[in-house]
């Protein structure tokens, strides 16, 4: 199956070539929606091939280089369109593919009439591509092509319903925020290569060897690449484009801005985890960036009442949880994190869709309410979903943030893992109120208007596998103290083996005996059902909702970040732009030159054109003159 | 047998007396008959000198030079039958609205 490997990304291409070239003719929306599925259900089988068959390899080979062409070549410098097919990108391609291809189902009965539907599902292909694209380069400059090409995915999905105004402003937003992290990426990358003439990643991880642990160049191209993931993966500071991100459609924020696209700065310092382990500094700060994301996030979603913005600020706290892993160097916790995470948020977008489209697009918490008996399937896998986030056994979720809370306390010890501890409880917390006020009490909506109703079977039954999935999606690691395999530790070892090794000798760590890992556990469980039980209580009961005051406010309002930005940034740059570049350079400078020179030009012309007095008889004689001068000069001369 | 100079100056002073007349009179009138005076001195040259060398292509060209010559008188007093319709005149430096 690795021979046909170039079909996982050449069949999304082609499915964008045909929706986005064809897709207005054909019309039926049932064939758009196949063809754009099938191309991306046939690369997750290619996948799921392609893993059977790296299982039957020794774990040593399980890492295929394939040449596909020479993509540019210029002097010494050569970047070719190769995939590098190991155990993490193959995992990833599942993930993407596997998600992916539910989620295009999905839409199918989500996008049902819409105008743009085949638009729709041809942007949804070409994001597909570029997303494998990123994760199977081994190439950053082919990574980076996938990087933007999930960007400006992005940008075209958020602002898909373009006629509401702040649509494309979301998506302006978006994409301007993520160029400030592209421009860290671009910069590691030219670091990179002035350093090491290569862009490929694994000659690059094979050059580091010769540097030191915490050697400057090594911490300037880490934390350059960080600030890249920070934008992609939406960490601070350039966290607040991803909330607002959620004015695209519901499926896309699923597929989008929490399963695949924003995981990309994840996988990125997974990809390169040695040159983190070698620089110290730069795993505390993605450490600290992640803890302060997590609570950050966490804390806002306390307060919010959009059902949408509500998931939007958890994943941002749970993508901190996976930046937290990552600074601890535990690699594989990360993506097991990252795994789970895009199962039960998936799962948590797609059903908020669901209950919107029930609802008559009401995204507001606070106008549902006993929606329970009305959208059964919604409601259960809805609920399945928020435990398995709230990491309630045995579901997903659990196991991956167990293991994030288990490293924090390996790694940084008790202190800095209670803070974890208590944004893992927040989420709890905040999930629950918003499960209460969806699906518990009394309905808060205008009940002779408004009939909620269980969604078509084409939206149900991807809610339903990814409901099987976050419940059973956490085996593959499940903790040694439980006597079972880490199934997916042993699959990702070879890829995270030198940095862990890399780290061991730095740092060496004794592990805890199994009885703290049990406690801690224990206590991971309790804080996740305090969290539940409180919010529970609070707001089954509760009918009316006071405005915000004091501290809530300022959660409600996202701690004014946008608004410090803009007084902060945007304001500035304005400011700067109007006053200064736009009145004083480009007017008077630039035009002042252009116009200068041009009326220059002028008024030479209107004294030298005096010359011209418009009688035949003074062009005569000067030509006579000139004829005479000649024949004067052959004559004489 | 007369030289060949004698015809050459004689076509010189007919040339010369055509540009000068170009140049330095008003009427328009006279400067077309001072541009035929000097195609009429340029012919004077070929039939001087196709004399002179034993060769009759000299003079088939003065009957061509004669041709346009005649074909150019016609147009050019077309036009000044049209200008001084237009203006009351034909004096040449009073014709100068081709300019700034």
């Amino acid at each position: 199956m690795i021979n046909s490997f170039y079909l996982v990304t050449l069949l999304p291409l082609v499915g964008f070539l045909i929706n986005g070239l064809l897709g207005k003719r054909i019309k039926n929306e049932k064939i758009v929606g196949s063809i754009s599925t099938l191309a991306v259900f046939i690369p997750f089988v290619i996948g799921v091939l392609t893993f059977f068959e790296m299982l039957s390899m020794s774990p040593e080979s399980r890492s295929i280089l394939i040449n596909y062409y020479n993509w540019i070549t210029a002097g010494s410098f050569t970047v070719n369109y190769a995939y590098l097919i190991d155990p993490l990108s193959v995992s990833l391609v599942l993930i993407v593919t596997g998600i992916g291809t539910l989620i295009h189902i999905y839409s199918i009965g989500y996008m049902h009439n819409d105008p743009g539907f085949a638009k729709f599902f041809a942007f949804l292909n070409l994001f597909i591509f570029a997303m494998l694209n990123l994760i199977l380069a081994d190439n950053l400059l082919l990574v980076f092509l996938g990087w933007e090409g999930v960007g400006l995915c992005s940008y075209f999905l958020i602002g898909f319903w373009y006629e509401k105004k702040f649509t494309g402003e979301a998506a302006k937003k978006a994409f301007v925020i993520n160029r400030i992290g592209d421009f860290g990426f671009m910069l590691a990358m030219f670091f990179i290569f002035t350093n090491f003439n290569t862009l490929e990643i694994s000659k690059f991880l094979d050059g580091l060897s010769v540097y030191q642990v915490g050697d400057t160049l090594l911490l300037t191209i880490s934390l350059l690449l960080f600030l890249g993931a920070t934008g992609k993966s939406a960490q601070i500071p350039l966290f607040v484009w991803l909330p607002d991100a959620m004015a695209g459609p519901t499926p896309v924020s699923a597929l989008i801005h929490a399963a695949t696209m924003v995981t990309a700065g994840v996988y990125l310092i997974a990809r390169t985890s040695l040159l983190y382990a070698l620089s110290p500094v730069a795993s505390q700060t993605i450490f600290f960036i992640g803890l302060l994301t997590s609570i950050v996030a966490a804390t806002i979603a306390l307060k919010q009442d959009d059902i949408k913005k509500i998931l939007a600020y958890s994943t941002v706290s749970q993508l901190g949880f996976m930046f937290i892993a990552l600074g601890t160097g535990a690699y594989w916790v990360a993506v097991f994190h990252l795994i789970t995470h895009a199962f039960f948020k998936g799962l948590l977008f797609l059903g908020s869709g669901s209950v919107i489209h029930g609802m008559h697009e009401e995204q507001n918490i606070l106008k549902m309410g006993g929606l329970k008996s009305k959208m059964k399937i919604t409601y259960i896998t809805f609920l399945i979903g928020s435990l398995a986030i709230a990491g309630i056994p045995p579901l997903s979720g659990f196991f991956s943030k167990d293991a994030i809370v288990f490293e924090t306390y390996k790694e940084v010890g008790l202190g800095l893992m209670i803070v974890a501890l208590f944004a893992a409880g927040m989420t709890a917390f905040y999930m629950f109120r918003m499960v209460t006020l969806t699906f518990y009490g009394k309905p808060r909506y205008d009940e002779t208007k408004v009939h909620p109703h269980e969604s078509p079977a084409t939206m149900t039954i991807p809610l339903i596998i990814l409901a099987i999935l976050s419940t059973f999606g956490g085996f593959i690691g499940i903790p040694h103290a439980f006597g079972f395999h880490t199934y997916l530790k042993e699959w990702l070892d070879p890829i995270f083996f030198k940095a862990t090794t890399v780290l061991q000798t730095i740092h060496p760590v004794e592990e805890p005996t199994y009885t703290t890992e049990f406690l801690l556990i224990g206590l991971a469980i309790v804080t996740s059902l305090i969290g539940i039980i409180w919010a529970y209580k609070i707001y089954s009961k509760k009918e009316k909702f006071e405005p915000a005051s004091g501290f809530g406010k300022v959660l409600e309002n996202k701690y004014y970040v946008d608004e410090a930005y803009d007084t902060l940034v945007v304001e500035p740059i304005k400011k700067t732009s109007e006053g200064f570049l736009w009145k004083i350079f480009d007017i008077k400078i630039i035009d002042g030159a252009v116009n200068g020179i041009a009326r220059y030009i002028s008024n030479i012309g209107f004294d030298w054109r005096k010359l011209q007095t418009g009688v035949i008889q003074d062009y005569t004689t000067i030509s006579v003159a000139g004829v005479v001068a000649i024949i004067l000069y052959l004559l004489f001369i | 047998m007369i030289e060949i100079n004698y015809y050459l100056i004689v076509s010189a002073i007919l040339f010369c007396t055509g540009v000068i007349g170009v140049l330095v009179r008003r009427n328009a009138i006279v400067i077309f008959m001072c541009i035929e005076l000097m195609l009429n001195a340029i012919n004077l040259t070929f039939v001087a000198f196709s004399s002179y060398m034993g060769n009759v292509n000299g003079q088939i060209f003065v009957f061509i030079v004669m041709t346009v010559a005649a074909a150019e008188a016609a147009v050019g007093l077309a036009i000044v039958i049209a200008l001084f319709r237009n203006k009351e005149s034909v004096n040449i430096d009073e014709i100068n609205i081709l300019k700034w």
